[in-house]
Parts: C-alpha cells; structure tokens; sequence
C-alpha cells in the first residue's frame, strides 16, 4: 500500500536475492526492465495483466502485483512478463511462483484439501437458499 | 483539565448506561411501572454526556495536547486543521469513541422522538441499547482510555499516516460509522420487539428510518471509500476485495435485506421471523466488520495473538450480543409467527428471493474474508481474491438481478404472469429481456475477447437501467409517492454503478511508459506529452509534479498534474493520481520514479464510463434519502392528525 522506506527496500533486495538465485541477476537497485514497461504483443500483454491481477504482492496489504509500487511487486512483474513473452502458460507460471512462495501469492485458491470448504460454500448456500424458499412455497401450498 | 473532564464524563455516561438498562429490565415487570419514566430522560443525558466526551477529545486533539498520549502518537502541531480534526477518529480508541458517541446520541433521538411503538417495545428497545453500549463503554474504559495522559508531554507528535491524510478519508469513518450505529439501533428494535413479542408492522415503520439512513449512509461510506482506494493507490483499480472493504460490504448486504423485508412486514405484515433475524445479522456484520478491522487480526493471525487484549474484548463482545440475541431469538421464534401469507408470484416472493440472494452473497463474503484467517491459525496460509469472489458472487448477483426488474412491477400477495391484464408486466419486461440479449450477443459478435463476467454485467444493465423505471408506468407522476421513486432512483443506481463496473473491466486501456518531457504516447483516444516535471510543496509536505498535456482524439489538450508527494511527518510517500473525467470515461495519469537514464516511469489508463460506478453509488443513495423523506413525511403527516384528531376530541368534550 505505501512505498518503503530505503533501508526497507535494500532488506527487501536482500531477501529477494536470497529467495531467488533465478532473479539474482536482475535484481538490483533500479526496477527490473519489465516491472514498468508493457510486452509489445497486446496478446501476451493481456495474458500477462490477467495473471498478475490474480496475485497477491506479498510484501502489501491485500494488493495484488498489478496494483503495488512495491519493489518486490515490480520484480515480479519483471518475472510474469518475461516467462509470458518466452511463450509460457500463464497457470505455469502460476505454479512456479506457488513453488518458491506458497499458496498465499495466488488469488486464486488452489483446489487443494484445506480449501475445499471455499469451493463447497457457493454449493451450500445454493441448497439452503433452496430449501428456505422450497420450505416457504410449499407451507402455503398446503394451507 | 479537558482530559480529565472527558474521562470523568465518559464513565458518567456509563453510568447512565447502566441504569438505562436496570430500569429498562424493570419497567418491564408489572411492579417496576414506576421507573418507567426514568428510561427515556436517562437516555437523552447518556446521549448529551457521551456527546461532551467526544467535543472534549476533539478538542485536544485542535489544540494538539500533546500531553494526552493518544494526540501525540497520531496528530501533529504542523497538520493541516481538517486531519488535526480528522486525526480525533484515525485511530483506535477516537474511533472507538466515535462510535459509541453516534451511538448514544441516536439512542437519545430514538428516546426523544419515537412514539409510534408501544411504550413496552421501546422500553425493552432502549435496554437493549444500553446493554450494547455498555459493552462498547468496557471497551473503551478499560482497554482504551482515549483520554490517557503521558508521563512526560511530548516535545511532538507522531502524525498521521500520509495515505490517511486525504479529505476523502477524513469522513470516510464516520460515514460508516453512523452506517454501522444506524444498524445497532436496528438491532435494538428487533430485541425491543422480540422481548415484548410484538413483531407487526408498528415495528417495522418504527426501524424503517433507521435502516433506511444506516443503509444510505453505508453506500456513501462505500462508494467514498472505493473512489478514495481509486485516487490514491495509484493503479487505477477501485475495489480489491480487501478484508477491509468487505468488513464495510457486509453490513451493506445485510441492511440491504433487512431494508427490503421491512417494507414487506411495514405494509403487508408478512415476513415477521426473517425480519427481526435480519435485523441481528445485520448488527452482526457490523460487529464482525467492527472486529475485523480494529483487532489487527488481518495483517496476521499472529498479530492479534501478540496483542490479544483488544481482540478478545471485541470477541468476547461479538459472542455476548450476537450470542444473546440468538438465543432470544430461538428462545422467542417459534411465539413469532410467519405472518401473512402469499402465493409463488407476488411482490412478496420476489422479495424473499432477492433476500436469500442477498444473504447468499453475504455469506460468500464472509466465508471469503474469514477463511484465510481459519487457514492461517491452522498454519497454511493461503489467498482468496477476486478470482474468486467475482465468480462466486456472481452465481448469487445475477439472478438477483434478473428478478429485481420484475419484482417491483408485481402486485402483493399474488399475481399472475398468464390471462388477462398479465401484458403490463409481460410486454415491458419482454423488451428490457430482449435489450439485454441483443447487447450481450453483441457484445459475444463484435468483442469476443471482452470476458463472461464483465459481458453479462454489460447486458443486465442495459435491461436493468429501463426495467427500473417501469414501476412509474401508467403512474401520475406528480402523486406518486417520494418511497416510489426512491425505489426507481435506488434500482437505476444499481444499473449504472453495475454498467461503470462491467466497462472498466471490459474496455480499460493501460500504457505504462518511460518518458521523457517532450515525450508523445497514446492511451485509448488519448495523446498524452508530458511537458515537464517540477517541484512544488503543500503545507506538510513537498512534491514532484508532472505537467501533462491530454488531447482527446485531436482537441485542444487539457493539462494534467500528477504528483509523487513526500511527507515528512511521518515520513511516507503517496502518489497523487491526476484525473481528467469526460462524459464517456476518465484518463488517469501517475508519475511515477525517475530512471536511472533520466526517463519518468509514467502510467496513464483511459478508463470508459469508470465514474458511472460512483455516479451509481450516489444514485443508490439518493434513492435511500428520497424514500427516507417520504417515509418520514407521512409519519409526521400521520402524527399531526393524530394530534389534530385528540386536539378535536378534547373541544368537543368526549
């Protein structure tokens, strides 16, 4: 939500380089080449807004990388934009970042045991919802 | 010496609380009657002393006391007067007070004002009022004393977070706020109710007010509060399905509800059970919205556990109120009962659909919000965003939507949609279904990459947007009543916010771009150059501005500024998103950091028909006032021939 602070950056930096010898090289002080700039193919550009609307910056408050200055937000751009132009699937993509951060950078709940209650309660609302209206129609049949 | 006195006032007013509720319960048994009297006066003063303690602090807080802990850790002597201000309720414990100063103050007006209810109801109301206060005065006695000093005064204050420092969200708080306390004295009707088994339609036009301005209110609050998200965060999106967001989304939809229910039980005594049920959870939500954002249980589970004491007060709080009117209300349900009846087709049923709609989304929110936080204690952290939301949402928005351009148009208890007369719903309806599948198998012809849910949002709206209006139909407009067209205004709103929302989705046009001053791009029907860059400075903090020249599809360009400010007190950044709104979309410009080769990040999005969700916002809320004057009107009209009636009684001496 807010922009960091230096010192908080440079840890950032820092930890990012830990995390990710595969961003090690870009990963300097100055934004990553793709963080702040648009593919020229509009169709991969589309798919790569699409994905990065679908997760989450993990160093903001409930903001997904498509809406955060934060630098962490932008190498990861860098990273969606650049596997996007190199003609990867965007749900792979998905996967490698799930990979190397965890179920939490995806918007997207996975289908997974412990999410399955999410997935059930559109169904079971849906047969409640059913069932109060059934209950209520059907009463008034009889009398 | 203000401190002190706001303290000293504020456990006065507890006081009173409590005897509010004592003589209340009492009044209630045949051999309390005489204490009766005392529960409306002691109401009044518990609202006027509350009132003082929040004066006092607000006080200390233009006068920057830094003495009192609470202004020393969130204002500063060098803020502008509207945050000095603003800065009273931008933290815990002045929100805290806040509430329960809106609180008092509408318990006080219920007391002063409400006459239509049975002496009994509004007795067992108040009670219930200063029962739920009561836990909010623990709250803020003892575990947030707002008017705490410090040891030692300190030399300055900490501030106020630069992203709070906006006119948009210096009343974006208490426009909730008063949202959130409306639905408490909702609440408090229907445990008035319930007590007294008396749930009818004096009840019901009893509460309607209040609903009815808690429920404007909240679509102020929300629509100020995504325009605020818009401006400031600086990507052009306007909601994120943030836990915040939905703390203030819930009691919306469950007010929505329990709007809709109570004009069923007012005017066809119908639906008695589910109203006074609405009328918990929407209090409810308020509490869990309550809960959500003031525990610090959303940036971590762990967080709350470091800091419990304030979250397990507002828990402990939430299971006592929403357990206790559970209770009652199971205890008490089944001696309530189910009121008039009414056939499959009828206004009546397209409400109770609409309803469970309501509650289906609602409940898609809060297990949406919640679940992560389950999750999360169970030690996985996962994500639950749009993705999902949208979609599932939707499943339950859609068809709510589909019967909202019929339902209004149908008559009470029963209708028909075959035989004679049944062409005044059918034609017109006919027309708005047929309008809206021309523009979704348009929308599938000639822009097929345009998405399904933003398609469809496209095609209900342009049939919702007619369909709206039908009920004025064959009406003289100038008789018909402000309620009626509250409503037209209400749903129309829904249309167009509906409208702005699927465009943005589905025709939003973004350039991010390295520039240059000099520098051409194009964005949508736009030509942006930005002319140069320049610093400026505001009264606490100093800027870089952009100059951008736009010219829509070759005009004479309007100039645009954008600026990256840099607060110092605290120390924060904020971008400050430059706007230029035409009648058929908005261009949005930032600049962004400088490069190293001494480019400007810039970021523009054209944005087609994004203020029609705003615009709706304001529309939906309209909608509300206009039936809340016309409610009100015919109760004043209602009590002056009362008057007028005794008045004439007494001269004829019967």
């Amino acid at each position: 939500m807010t922009r960091m602070l230096p010192m908080k950056r440079l840890l950032i930096a820092f930890c990012a380089l830990l995390l990710s010898p595969a961003l090690a090289a870009q990963d300097s002080m100055p934004p990553a080449p793709y963080a702040y700039r648009q593919l020229d193919n509009p169709e991969q550009e589309a798919k790569a807004q699409a994905l990065m609307e679908t997760l989450r910056c993990l160093k903001c408050q409930s903001q997904s990388i498509a809406d955060s200055d934060a630098p962490m937000a932008g190498d990861m751009r860098h990273q969606v934009r650049t596997r996007i132009a190199a003609g990867e699937d965007p749900e792979s993509i998905r996967q490698w970042l799930i990979e190397r951060y965890g179920d939490y950078v995806s918007y997207t709940p996975q289908v997974k045991p412990i999410t399955w209650p999410l997935f059930a309660a559109p169904f079971a609302f849906l047969a409640l919802a059913a069932l109060l209206l059934r209950g209520r129609f059907r009463k008034k049949d009889q009398s | 010496m203000i401190a002190e006195l706001g303290l000293a006032v504020l456990w006065m007013a507890a006081a009173l609380a409590v005897l509010q509720l004592v003589a209340g319960i009492l009044a209630l048994r045949p051999e309390g009657r005489q204490v009766a009297g005392l529960v409306r006066p002691v109401a009044v003063m518990q609202g006027v002393l509350v009132a003082g303690a929040l004066v006092a602090l607000i006080t200390l807080f233009l006068t920057t006391d830094l003495s009192v802990k609470l202004v020393a850790e969130n204002s500063h002597s060098m803020k502008p007067f509207i945050f000095k201000l603003a800065g009273t309720w931008g933290n815990h414990e002045g929100s805290m007070l806040l509430w329960v100063a809106i609180m008092a103050v509408a318990g006080g007006f219920v007391a002063l004002v409400e006459k239509r209810l049975p002496e009994n109801t509004l007795i067992a109301t108040l009670a219930g009022q200063a029962f739920v206060s009561l836990g909010f005065y623990a709250f803020l006695l003892l575990a947030s004393n707002p008017f705490q000093r410090l040891p030692e005064p300190a030399p300055e204050g900490a501030g106020l977070n630069p992203l709070l420092q906006d006119i948009g969200l210096a009343f974006h708080p208490p426009t909730l706020y008063v949202g959130y306390v409306g639905l408490s004295i909702a609440f408090s009707f229907a445990v008035g109710a319930l007590v007294t088994r008396d749930v009818g339609p004096a009840f019901a036009r009893a509460m309607r007010p209040w609903v009815l301005g808690a429920w404007i209110f909240l679509t102020l609050g929300i629509t100020a509060g995504s325009y605020w998200a818009y401006y400031t965060l600086g990507w052009g999106g306007w909601w994120f399905w943030d836990p915040v967001e939905n703390a203030s989304l819930m009691p919306w939809l469950a007010a929505t509800a329990l709007l809709h229910s109570c004009s069923v039980l007012a005017s066809r005594n119908a639906l008695k059970a589910w109203t006074v049920m609405l009328g918990v959870i929407a209090f409810s939500m308020s509490m869990v919205g309550t809960f959500l954002v003031r525990s610090g249980i959303l940036t971590s589970v762990h967080a709350f556990a470091v800091d419990p004491e304030r979250g397990s007060f507002i828990l402990a709080l939430l299971a006592i109120y929403i357990g206790g009117a559970l209770t009652l209300f199971a205890l008490r349900a089944s001696t309530v009962t189910e009121g008039a009846r009414f056939s499959f087709v009828s206004r009546e049923a397209a409400l109770v659909f609409n309803n469970v709609m309501l509650c289906g989304i609602l409940g898609i929110v809060l297990v949406g919000t919640l679940y992560p936080l389950l999750t999360e204690a169970m030690g996985v952290k996962v994500s639950v965003g749009p993705p999902y939301f949208n979609p599932v949402s939707a499943v339950f928005a859609i068809p709510m939507m589909l019967v909202m351009g019929v339902g209004p148009l149908l008559r009470w208890r029963q209708d028909s949609f075959e035989g004679k007369g049944a062409g005044r719903i059918t034609l017109p309806v006919g027309v708005c279904a047929l309008l809206s599948a021309a523009v979704l198998l348009g929308v599938e012809l000639l822009a097929p990459q345009i998405k399904l849910l933003p398609a469809l949002g496209l095609a209900i709206a342009a049939g919702l947007a007619p369909a709206s209006f039908l009920p004025l139909r064959g009406r003289n407009l100038r008789r018909t009543p402000l309620a009626t067209w509250g409503m037209v205004f209400g749903h129309f709103g829904i249309a167009v916010a509906l409208f702005g929302m699927a465009s943005e989705s589905a025709f939003s046009t973004e350039r991010l771009a390295a520039m240059r001053p000099g520098d051409v791009q194009q964005v949508g029907p736009y030509a942006v150059k930005l002319e140069g860059i320049g610093p400026v400075a505001g009264p606490n903090w100093t800027a870089l501005e952009g100059t951008v020249s736009a010219s829509y599809a070759g005009a004479a360009p309007s100039i645009l500024r954008p600026q990256a400010r840099t607060f110092s007190n605290p120390p924060g950044n904020r971008t400050e998103s430059a706007l230029k709104t035409r009648w058929n979309g908005q261009l949005y410009a930032v600049l962004g950091e400088e490069g190293d080769d001494g480019r400007w990040q810039m970021r523009f999005w054209w944005k087609p028909f994004v203020p029609m969700i705003w615009y709706g916002g304001a529309l939906i809320a309209l909608g509300g006032l206009l039936a809340l004057l016309g409610r009100v009107a015919a109760d004043v009209r209602r009590l002056v021939a009362t008057g007028k009636i005794a008045y004439r009684r007494e001269r004829q001496g019967r």
